[in-house]
């Protein structure tokens, strides 16, 4: 136990004495002072395009792709991006099929069965020969072509189906072939299943029910904690971190919580048994919307949750750019380092809580009367 | 970025959940010092209650901006 604190005071110890170092090294304020006024402005001009350049860059992080790029170099012109492109799919008045890299990092206009397309912000357009969108398309969905294609946190989402499926299916196969004993990666699985069971299932669904939700909840769990995982390597995708892929997680909640719920949960909704009637009426609309806020904050929790991890690192590491000398590369890097490890733990937290919460509403669809007589 | 008004709600949200959870944390650990043998499940409610407080606190924060 105190092995491991020891670490951790001397990269505290580090970050404090290095700080002075930082404000020190930075020589601007005096030299900037000094230059004629003409200069200062183009200064802060050019230090503004380089704020816009990075916020940009984050927000480029944060975005979905219809290309899988792993890491850029050089400078504007001669930009070279490694990676490799994914299928685009459409649907504008006939299913078009072809390749993103077609979209040349999201520059090119591609033809395609005598319709014309092009990217603008990771947003597939249709426009004309020229490249003119139609501005309505910018505000009105309906107005776009219908987007189906295998984008980047699409392919992550199967890879991670994938890698679930097999990983899982060797367990279960390794329990037979073993005599009920895991085998190799199993072996690390095997305690973090019993978790889910043993610590998130049993206690708030209980021994009766438990067992038709384990299948959701060890998926969702995974799901997550793999994704959030995924999130952390240099490949720069951002799945959780994606509203749609958080509210359709808990739109299948609300959707399992509504239709195994048993009599009692709507009884506890629309006719709240042990108050007054009056307060009956009143509460009815609240319990009902509650049942739709439950999974809304599902939704918000673990996005905003993500988003802000992803922000907040990636703007450390910006921060790089912004000192501009080894003290302050340094400071960043250590910051960012630390952060990193934070983000691990926030990882596995976040699955943790979405399962916990997931199971906490299972536990009350099909809660038992005579549960609840203990609480009046 | 939002409007005025929408900055100062979200940020009074924010300082009340704040609030909140610290006073979750430090209940919690007043709890656990009485009783470390029950840490565990002082722990596991802890989570439950600081998430939802979480995900008010986030939601004010999105609406704001």
């Amino acid at each position: 136990m105190v092995i491991y604190k020891k670490p951790l005071q001397f990269i505290i110890a580090a970050l404090f004495s290095v700080m002075p170092i930082i404000a020190n090294a930075n020589p601007t304020v005096d030299s900037v002072a000094t230059t004629t006024e003409q200069t200062a402005k183009e200064n802060v001009s050019e230090e503004q395009k380089k704020v816009e350049e990075r916020a940009e860059f984050i927000q480029h992080h944060l975005l979905d792709s219809h290309g899988f790029t792993l890491f850029s170099y050089g400078e504007k012109e001669n930009e070279h991006h490694v990676g490799f492109p994914l299928p685009v799919i459409l649907w504008d008045e006939g299913l078009h099929i072809f390749s993103s890299s077609e979209f040349k990092h999201d520059t090119a206009i591609v033809e395609s069965k005598g319709k014309y397309f092009k990217i603008e912000h990771g947003i597939v357009y249709s426009c004309d020969k020229n490249g003119v969108v139609d501005h309505q398309a910018h505000t009105n969905p309906l107005k776009r072509p219908l987007d189906f294609s295998i984008t980047k946190n699409v392919f992550m989402i199967l890879v991670v189906g994938l890698l679930m499926f097999l990983l899982f299916g060797g367990l279960a196969k390794s329990y037979k072939k073993n005599n009920g004993i895991a085998k190799g990666v199993g072996r690390f699985f095997e305690p973090i299943v019993i978790f889910v069971r043993d610590e998130i299932a049993i206690p708030n669904i209980g021994e009766k029910h438990y067992k038709k939700y384990m299948s959701h909840l060890l998926s969702v769990f995974f799901f997550i904690w793999f994704l959030n995982m995924f999130g952390l390597t240099p490949l720069g995708v951002n799945v959780t971190g994606n509203i749609a892929i958080t509210a359709a997680l808990a739109i299948i909640t609300y959707l399992i919580t509504n239709i195994s719920a048993n009599k009692n949960y709507w009884g506890h909704i629309f006719w709240m048994p042990g108050v007054p009637p009056i307060m009956r009426i009143v509460l009815a609309p609240i319990e009902l919307l509650g049942t739709i806020i439950k999974p809304f904050s599902l939704t918000i929790r673990l996005y905003a949750n993500m988003v802000a991890g992803h922000i907040v690192l990636m703007s450390i590491i910006a921060m790089m750019y912004t000192f501009n000398n080894v003290a302050g590369s340094g400071f960043s890097f250590v910051l960012a380092f630390v952060l990193s490890i934070l983000e691990i733990l926030v990882a596995g937290l976040q699955a943790y809580i979405f399962t916990m919460l997931t199971a906490l509403y299972f536990g009350s669809a099909c809660e038992e009367h005579h549960h609840e007589e203990a609480h009046h | 970025m939002g409007t005025i008004p929408n900055l100062v709600g979200a940020g009074l949200i924010v300082i009340g959940a704040g609030l909140g959870i610290g006073k979750i944390g430090g209940s919690a650990m007043d709890a656990i010092a009485r009783q470390p043998e029950a840490s565990g499940k002082i722990q596991t409610a802890m989570l439950i209650a600081a998430a939802l407080i979480e995900g008010i606190g986030f939601a004010a924060f999105f609406m704001g901006k």
